[in-house]
């Protein structure tokens, strides 16, 4: 799908496109040679048992890590550029397993920080702006809590509220269920589905199954630093072609 | 013991105390600055610089403040450095032999607050400096505050080091009472309950700011 130029139209108009994208942590290679395309409004469900890369692969589409090698654009930023990759910074949502919520700011505060900060809004029109975005996720009447008065999955539906708020071009959610009850994971994916019904263009790493059978518009399985296979849901879980992810669906699924 | 003696010298005694109160202020001041700035800097990602920092660190917290203010006020007298004071030089050297133990701890609590602080923070788009100081720091006050107190307190008691350089506060005029009056026992007595006059407030207040931080 991509070429070794990087100059092409056609990678900015893809919301995200990943080639060649190689990644080791000391001696162990975790990324080796990933090829991706994500379109915009696309939800894209990465799956693939854990130490397989997608978390990684997550987190250099977000420049939290920097690939050793490979192109990687995201929103029309080069991030294998590294004079330019901080644009991307503020341009698209981050959701953490950990939340990584800011404890010593309420929820409104969390979610108008950066509104201030970043975007330099008024405190009335960031304010403004924040509460919609709690609305979004059904926690207006939260606004004024912290974090530790909070669940998980209220939390976690704050720190999504936090990304929004931002207007982001793309989300992503490093196993944002992982760390919930389980009673409490209903309420977290079935923001995320709202948000993909309104057209977000998303990359989810998760390992709720039904998440991904019903609100993935791609499945893509990983398995030792490779994108082993991808299709829609109904044929990845249906009819899976590779015999690896034929073992990696049948634990997940059978267990 | 003869209360009278205190009473009567007591422009002496409270002259002492407010020079002693100023020097420490400042010191707290310049030395949490200092402290601040060497923490961030040890924790930035400038291998150079925060070599340096670490090199600071080590010259002053392994040599004594006795022979650092000498050192300072002397010192700098020897070399024609111009300009220098009594009160500069003894809160340079307080300055910076503080800074450097308020430095580890700030250092302390900035390294345990969880990096997923750092990168939730990064991909909203805030930069290093505000991360620092809108995220990070807040977040450090409850590990901080109780060794800060501490240090404050050892501060406050170290500007009686001042008086080898001829800085008049609470124990060079204590110093002087005894020269006009006699009776070492109820003046050091006298100067000792004046530092504790200064100390127990400074630690009831920072104690309330650090329930408060427990809170939050």
């Amino acid at each position: 799908m991509t070429t070794t130029d990087t100059t092409t139209v056609e990678k900015t108009v893809a919301r995200i496109s990943l080639s060649g994208v190689h990644k080791r942590f000391g001696a162990l290679e975790v990324l080796k040679g990933v090829d991706i395309d994500v379109e915009p409004g696309e939800v894209v469900v990465l799956i693939g048992a854990s130490g397989s890369g997608k978390s990684t692969l997550l987190r250099i589409m977000c420049d939290l890590e920097r690939a050793d090698d490979g192109d990687v654009w995201v929103n029309g930023v080069p991030l294998h550029d590294r004079k330019r990759a901080p644009e991307i910074f503020g341009q698209v949502g981050m959701v953490f397993q950990q939340f990584n919520l800011f404890p010593h700011k309420t929820a409104l505060g969390n979610v108008t920080l950066a509104l201030l900060k970043v975007r330099k809004l008024s405190r009335a029109e960031a304010e403004e702006r924040g509460r919609a975005a709690l609305a979004r996720v059904g926690l207006a009447e939260k606004a004024d809590s912290y974090p530790a008065q909070l669940s998980g999955g209220q939390q976690q539906r704050v720190a999504i509220a936090r990304a929004l708020a931002m207007d982001p071009a793309i989300m992503f959610f490093d196993e944002p269920t992982s760390a919930l009850d389980p009673e409490l994971v209903g309420e977290v994916t079935g923001v995320m589905r709202s948000l993909a019904e309104d057209g977000m263009t998303m990359v989810v790493v998760t390992h709720e199954m039904r998440f991904a059978k019903d609100t993935a518009d791609r499945v893509v399985f990983m398995d030792g630093g490779v994108v082993l296979e991808q299709g829609p849901p109904a044929q990845v879980f249906g009819n899976p072609a590779e015999l690896r992810t034929q073992q990696f669906l049948h634990r997940v699924l059978d267990t | 013991m003869d209360w009278s003696v205190i009473w009567s010298n007591r422009q002496l005694f409270t002259d002492g105390l407010w020079a002693t109160v100023l020097l420490s202020l400042a010191a707290i001041a310049t030395g949490t600055l200092t402290g601040l700035l060497v923490a961030a800097v040890r924790t930035s990602r400038i291998p150079l610089v925060a070599q340096l920092a670490r090199v600071y660190l080590e010259v002053f917290r392994g040599t004594p403040l006795l022979i650092q203010m000498l050192f300072l006020y002397f010192g700098a007298a020897y070399l024609n450095l111009a300009g220098i004071t009594v009160f500069g030089a003894a809160l340079l050297a307080l300055t910076l032999y503080q800074g450097a133990y308020i430095a580890e701890i700030f250092r302390a609590g900035i390294e345990a607050v969880p990096r997923g602080q750092w990168e939730a923070a990064r991909v909203l788009g805030l930069s290093r400096t505000q991360t620092f100081t809108t995220v990070i720091l807040p977040q450090t006050r409850a590990i901080v505050l109780p060794p800060l107190v501490g240090q404050y307190l050892s501060l406050v008691k170290d500007t009686s080091i001042a008086v080898v350089i001829g800085y008049v506060e609470l124990v060079r005029q204590g110093q002087a009472v005894i020269d006009r009056a006699g009776d070492p026992a109820t003046t050091y007595l006298a100067v000792a309950a004046l530092y504790f006059v200064i100390c127990y407030p400074l630690s009831l207040v920072v104690r309330r700011m650090e329930r408060k931080a427990v809170i939050a």
